[in-house]
């Protein structure tokens, strides 16, 4: 097997392009679950929905205002998409979720289980399973940039870089600002941030929209890169969730982290033995379950 | 349960090839038992399992494999997915309660995609087109499955039906009797109050994992069944839709009732039957009864009806 080192570095690029996904995505379980104690299995949908907003709005929204000639831009879309997401998951949250408070946590996981069926239904209804090619990428991204070991193309690079900006933008957000120390109250003990004055139910709502705004975030940066397709959240989501057991959801930085390794030991594993790919996540997951079941950052849940 | 209620859905189960469409009524069977096995977990020891589906679908390509490659009978065919189902169980379930709550609903989850990889990629599973064209075989070598007896005007496949429905009854006594043994009441402690039950010092961790091991043997049975019954075993039987379409049903009939997944059962596969001009529009269809279910009545059809009547059914 010729494993050049070039080899294995662009598989491991090419993987930390895959892993800044798994982040942008375990880093919004995250914040949802630090404060709503639910996992959100519709998380997966609206990443597709994100980038369906974009696909929609560039081929589809101008003729739909009589202008033919209106493209919704790719810069635009990064952020309406996590917009309109965001108003959605705030309906979902202050209509539905709410109700399920005081509940068991699996209801959450079941009602969000039932909307994903909802969403991934209706695009599955009116779009190709196989996917469509998003045509906006801007011109600036196209071409590919010199990495001294690889030809990179730029796209790519771009979405590693601000994905990480998003993500440690985040982390900052929440672990370093007064903001943040809220919500991390809020977390540790809801009633006593209440009896402080602080709007906790509308903090809830705020956290879920933005949670559930990254994903849609995450899918206009997917939609140039992979087809956009009703199943590419699901497709997703049953990964994202092997990372975040291994991660474990306690920790920001934690899901950060191994979201952005679990994607380049995948593209590693590419080089090594490609049939294993598709599981070796899910093998990570197996014996991390066995050596330390708490997940690597986790605290028991 | 009284004796009459059992005699009743006894007679009606025989009686029913007559009237209702026998392979409706088998489908009917194959998932109620896959419910039911289901509940064990969720209704009475309080596990939350997202990838039963693998224990379904396995043991329903390890039949398939058996009575059409192995030439086993179909007996021996059932019993060998149970057995590997069983294994499986016992594989994933040592995993999966290493952990907690929603944590153990995506290990089971992540753990049954293993299984949907194994079953894509294999060679023996057939890959994309699964296994196709399982015969029926004879059933301990005598009796035909295939034979078709005319009643009425129609010809009705009797024997396979009254197979499937000993194999059925076979599993509601299984379920039954753990449900009402000492054993039983123990997997109910942990659900009430997992930590009480560990302070009466119950080994907790060895009673969840025979609870899981017995129930993904059952939902294995139930899996052989459904390959006999359609003749084939296929990627639908192992993916996380289906894991997700035994989860509603348990709950739409009642989480932690006997008859409840029955009626989970019985309403699913009415409506997958009846509706299946919508197409697609079907997944929006079961995910719009999961939400309601979820919000409105999270006790279930039989969990409701229980509380009218103040008594647990």
């Amino acid at each position: 097997m010729g494993m050049s080192i070039q080899t294995v570095l662009s598989q491991v690029m090419l993987g930390l392009n895959n892993g800044v996904f798994y982040a942008i995505l375990s880093l919004g379980l995250a914040v949802i679950f630090g404060l709503l104690n639910i996992v959100n299995f519709v998380h997966g949908a609206l990443y597709m929905l994100g980038a369906y907003v974009a696909l929609l709005g560039y081929s589809m929204l101008g003729p739909l205002l009589g202008k033919p000639d209106f493209h919704l831009n790719y810069w635009a879309a990064l952020i309406v998409a996590p917009l309109v997401v965001g108003a959605l998951g705030i309906a979902i949250e202050k209509t539905m979720l709410r109700r399920l408070r005081k509940f068991d946590h699996l209801y959450g996981l079941l009602l969000t289980f039932g909307l994903a069926l909802i969403i991934q239904g209706v695009f599955t209804n009116y779009f190709n399973v196989s996917g469509d090619a998003y045509d906006g990428k801007p011109e600036v991204l196209n071409g590919v940039v010199d990495l001294g070991f690889m030809m990179f193309p730029k796209y790519r690079l771009w979405v590693i870089a601000i994905s990480l900006a998003v993500c440690f933008g985040t982390w900052y957000v929440i672990e370093r600002t007064k903001l943040g120390s809220y919500l991390r109250a809020g977390t540790e003990n809801p009633e006593l941030v209440k009896a402080f004055g602080i709007n906790v139910p509308l903090m809830i709502t705020l956290t879920y929209g933005f949670g559930v705004g990254l994903a849609a975030f995450a899918g206009v940066l997917a939609a140039p890169i992979y087809s956009v397709s009703p199943v590419m959240g699901s497709e997703m989501i049953i990964t994202v969730f092997a990372v975040v057991v291994i991660g474990g959801m306690g920790s920001i930085m934690g899901s950060i982290v191994t979201g952005l390794l679990l994607g380049m030991v995948e593209g590693f594993t590419k080089v090594v033995y490609a049939p294993a790919s598709g599981t070796v996540i899910f093998l990570i997951m197996v014996v991390v379950l066995l050596v330390k079941p708490t997940g690597l950052f986790g605290r028991e849940a | 349960m009284n004796r009459f209620l059992w005699l009743a859905l006894i007679a009606l189960g025989l009686a029913a090839p007559f009237v209702v469409y026998p392979v409706f009524m088998m489908k009917l069977l194959c998932f109620a038992l896959f419910a039911m096995a289901f509940n064990l977990l969720l209704g009475y020891t309080g596990l939350l399992s997202f990838g039963h589906a693998a224990f379904f679908g396995g043991a329903s390509y390890v039949t398939g494999y058996l009575v059409k490659t192995s030439g086993l009978t179909p007996e021996l065919g059932v019993l060998g997915g149970t057995l590997f189902a069983a294994l499986l169980g016992y594989l994933v379930g040592s995993l999966a309660i290493r952990r907690q709550g929603i944590y153990f609903a995506m290990v089971t989850l992540a753990l049954a995609q293993i299984v949907y990889f194994v079953a894509l990629k294999a060679t023996f599973t057939g890959g994309e087109d699964g296994l196709q064209g399982i015969p029926r075989g004879l059933l301990f070598g005598l009796i035909d499955l295939n034979r078709h007896y005319t009643v009425g005007g129609g010809p009705l496949g009797l024997n396979l039906y009254y197979f499937i429905f000993v194999l059925f009854c076979l599993g509601f006594w299984i379920i039954h009797r753990t449900i009402h043994s000492p054993f039983g009441q123990v997997l109910k402690a942990i659900r009430e109050n997992e930590p009480r039950a560990i302070s009466l010092g119950y080994k907790v961790e060895r009673f969840k994992l025979m609870a899981f091991v017995l129930s993904s043997a059952l939902a294995g049975m139930a899996g052989s069944m459904k390959s006999l019954v359609f003749q084939l075993a296929s990627l639908t039987d192992v993916s996380w839709h289906t894991s997700g379409e035994v989860v509603l049903m348990t709950l739409l009939g009642g989480v932690g009732t006997v008859l409840g997944p029955l009626a989970g059962a019985f309403t699913v596969v009415t409506l997958q039957s009846k509706l299946s001009s919508v197409g697609p529009w079907i997944t929006v269809i079961i995910g719009g009864i999961f939400v309601i279910c979820v919000l409105v009545f999270r006790r279930g059809f039989v969990g409701e009806l229980g509380r009218l009547l103040r008594r647990p059914l």
